[in-house]
C-alpha cells in the first residue's frame, strides 16, 4: 500500500503560489499543514456546538463535551494507550515536559538524584529540567552521541547509576535519528527509573504504541501531526499520573474546594486546569482520524521512500559539497534533513529557497547543545511529511546550486 | 514583492566575502562584548580599544549569515576613530534605517549622543533589509552588541 498521490489536494494551503512558484513546504518538523477535515472540524465546532465543556447540562454543552472526549479516546487508540483517562491535554509538548518536571520532579527529585537526557534533545526536554535542577540540586546527565548521529549507549549502564528519570526523544528533530526507546526503557526500569519519551517528531510519522515502547510518559504536540496549534498531549501510565500532584491549579482540576484546601479531580482532569482549548482538541481528533485513514504504516513507508530518494538525490548531485547530518540509512531515521551546503549560511540558503517558494527552516532548531556537538551554529533543515512528493525534493535539489553561486566564499 | 537583489547588494556580498577588521584584541586591556541572535544561532564577539572617548580599534569575530557578517564588517569600518557619543548617534541612525526608532537605545538611561548626522556610506546598502523583517535582527546584531559593550563601560 502507498499513500494517495493526490494528497496535496486535501491541504488548502499547499495550492497557493509564493513569489510566483507553487509552494514547496518542507518544514513539517516545525509545524505541519492542516487538511480540510481538520479546519472544517474546528469551524463546525464554533458554528454549531460552541459551549464550555464538563459544565452545562444543555444540549450543545453536552455535545461539545462528547466531541472533546471522543477526541481523547481517538488519541488513546492512536498511541496504543490502555485508557483514554491517561491522555492529558496540554498546550504543547513543551508544557507536557514542564508538567512532568514540575509535578513528578518536584515531588521526587532531590540533591542526590539524577535525570538522564541526551545530547540530541530539544530545548523542551532540557530547560524544564535545568530550571528544576537549580531549585532541587539534582544532577542532569547527558547521553553522548556517536559520530554518525546515534545515541552512544556503550556506557549506558554506568550513566544510569543513581538515575530516577530517563527522558529521551524517540526521534531527533535535527538528525532524524530514531532511538531505541524500548532498549533504553528496559534498562531504565531495571534500575527503578521512569522512562519519559519526547514523541513530538515520532508520533506524527510512525505507528506508535506506548506499551511496546516501554514508556511511562510520552509528550507530543498536535500541530506537527496535521492538527492545530495550542494543543499538546501528555500520556502517562495511570499509576504514574495518579501518584503525581496537580500541576496548574484552578477550575476543572478539582473535585472539591474548601477554605482549608482542595481535593484534586480524577485523571485526566486533575491536570487540566481551566477551560481547555476545545476547538483545538476536536481539531486534533480530526487529525488523528485523517492519519488513521492513511494508515501510519503507509505514512512511515512513504517517508522512508521519500527520505531515501532525497538522500540519494542530494548526495548524487552535490557529493562532497553537501553534508546531511544524521544516519545515512533512511530506515534508521525520519524525514528530517539537516543540511550544510558548501559554506553557505543556512539563513542565506533559506532566503534563496524562499524566493523559489521553498519553505525550509534555518537555525538551531531549539537544540543548541546538539549544534555545539555538531560544531555548527545553525543548519538548514528540510523535513518531509505525508503531502510531500518527489517533485518537492527535486525543487530543493535544484535550488541549492544557485545559492552556492551567490554565497559560497 | 521584494526580490533577492534588494537584499543582497554587491557591496554586502563583498563585505561578507572579505570581512574587514576580523580578529580579537587582547582583553584586557581591550573591552570585550558578545552578542547572540537566538533565532538563528548567530554569534558576534567584539573587542575594542578606547583612547579616551575615541574608539581607536575594533575587531570582530564570531559567525553568522551574510547580512549579520556584512553589517558587522561595515560597522567596524564606520566606528573606528569615532567618539562614544558619535557611535551612539550613528547606531541610532542605522537602527532608524532598519525602522527601529527608539527614544533611548542601549541602557535604561544612556548618555545622550552628540546629535550628529552621519553619511551612512556603505551602510546604505543594508537599507533593503527592511523589506525582509526576519533579517533585521541579523543586520542589527553587531550594533546592539556594541551598544551593550558601551553601556557596560558606563557602569
Amino acid at each position: 500500500m502507498s499513500l494517495p498521490s493526490d494528497l496535496k489536494s486535501n491541504f488548502p494551503l499547499l495550492s497557493q503560489t509564493i513569489n510566483g512558484h507553487q509552494i514547496v513546504y518542507l518544514d513539517s518538523a516545525a509545524s505541519s499543514q492542516k487538511p480540510d477535515v481538520v479546519i472544517e472540524a474546528m469551524n463546525n465546532y464554533y458554528r454549531t456546538i460552541n459551549a464550555n465543556v464538563h459544565r452545562g447540562a444543555y444540549q450543545i454543552a453536552a455535545e461539545a463535551t462528547e466531541a472533546m472526549e471522543q477526541a481523547r479516546a481517538k488519541l488513546a487508540t492512536f498511541i496504543g494507550a490502555p485508557s483514554a483517562n491517561e491522555i492529558v491535554f496540554t498546550k504543547n509538548a513543551t508544557e507536557s515536559f514542564n508538567l512532568i518536571a514540575r509535578s513528578w520532579g518536584g515531588q521526587n527529585l532531590g540533591p542526590n538524584d539524577v535525570v538522564l537526557i541526551s545530547d540530541m534533545e530539544h530545548h523542551a526536554n532540557i530547560v524544564p529540567w535545568q530550571i528544576l535542577s537549580a531549585e532541587k540540586g539534582f544532577e542532569l546527565r547527558w547521553i553522548p552521541l556517536t559520530p554518525d548521529g546515534h545515541l552512544d549507549l556503550s556506557q549506558l549502564d554506568r550513566l544510569l547509576n543513581g538515575v530516577k528519570m530517563v527522558s529521551i526523544t524517540a526521534m531527533s528533530n535535527v538528525l532524524g535519528t530514531l532511538n531505541p526507546i524500548r532498549e533504553i526503557a528496559d534498562k531504565a526500569h531495571s534500575v527503578g527509573a521512569l522512562m519519559a519519551v519526547d514523541g513530538s517528531q515520532y508520533v506524527p510519522h510512525l505507528p506508535t504504541n506506548v506499551v511496546e515502547l516501554g514508556a511511562d510518559l510520552l509528550c507530543f504536540t498536535g500541530h506537527k501531526m496535521c492538527g492545530p496549534t495550542g494543543i499538546g498531549v501528555l500520556w502517562g501510565r495511570a499509576e504514574v499520573l495518579d501518584a503525581m500532584p496537580p500541576f496548574l491549579g484552578g477550575g476543572e482540576m478539582i473535585l472539591d474546594v474548601r477554605r482549608d484546601g482542595f481535593t484534586p479531580n480524577e485523571l485526566p482532569h486533575k491536570f487540566e486546569a481551566g477551560t481547555p482549548p476545545i476547538a483545538e482538541i476536536i481539531g486534533l481528533g480530526a487529525a488523528v482520524d485523517f492519519l488513521s485513514s492513511l494508515g501510519m504504516s503507509d505514512v512511515r513507508q512513504h517517508e522512508i521512500d521519500l527520505t531515501d530518494y532525497a538522500l540519494r538525490a542530494l548526495t548524487d548531485r552535490y557529493g562532497e559539497e553537501i553534508t546531511i547530518h544524521g544516519p545515512s540509512n533512511a530506515s534508521e531515521r525520519g524525514g528530517v534533513l539537516s543540511i550544510q551546503y558548501r559554506d553557505v549560511h543556512p539563513h542565506d540558503l533559506s532566503q534563496v529557497l524562499d524566493q523559489r517558494g521553498i519553505c525550509v527552516r534555518a537555525g538551531h532548531h531549539c537544540a543548541k547543545p546538539l549544534m555545539r556537538e555538531l560544531g555548527v551554529g545553525a543548519t538548514a533543515r528540510a523535513s518531509l511529511y505525508v503531502y510531500n512528493d518527489k517533485s518537492d525534493v527535486d525543487a530543493l535539489t535544484e535550488s541549492l546550486a544557485p545559492a552556492g553561486e551567490l554565497f559560497a566564499l | 514583492m521584494a526580490g533577492l537583489e534588494d537584499l543582497y547588494k554587491e557591496i554586502i556580498i563583498d563585505h561578507y566575502r572579505n570581512p574587514r577588521n576580523r580578529g580579537e584584541l587582547d582583553s584586557p586591556p581591550a573591552h570585550k562584548t558578545e552578542g547572540f541572535n537566538p533565532l538563528c544561532g548567530d554569534e558576534v564577539l567584539l573587542t575594542f580599544a578606547l583612547k579616551g572617548e575615541i574608539i581607536e580599534e575594533l575587531l570582530i569575530s564570531g559567525q553568522g549569515c551574510s547580512i549579520s557578517q556584512a553589517s558587522a564588517s561595515m560597522m567596524s569600518a564606520a566606528v573606528q576613530g569615532k567618539s562614544i557619543g558619535e557611535v551612539r548617534d550613528l547606531t541610532r541612525q542605522f537602527k532608524a534605517m532598519m525602522s527601529i526608532h527608539e527614544e533611548s537605545i542601549g541602557a535604561d538611561d544612556p548618555p545622550p549622543g552628540d546629535g550628529h548626522a552621519f553619511e551612512l556610506g556603505d551602510l546604505e546598502a543594508l537599507k533593503g533589509v527592511v523589506k525582509f523583517p526576519v533579517r533585521i535582527k541579523c543586520a542589527t546584531l553587531s550594533w546592539n552588541t556594541l551598544l551593550t559593550g558601551l553601556d557596560e563601560l558606563e557602569v
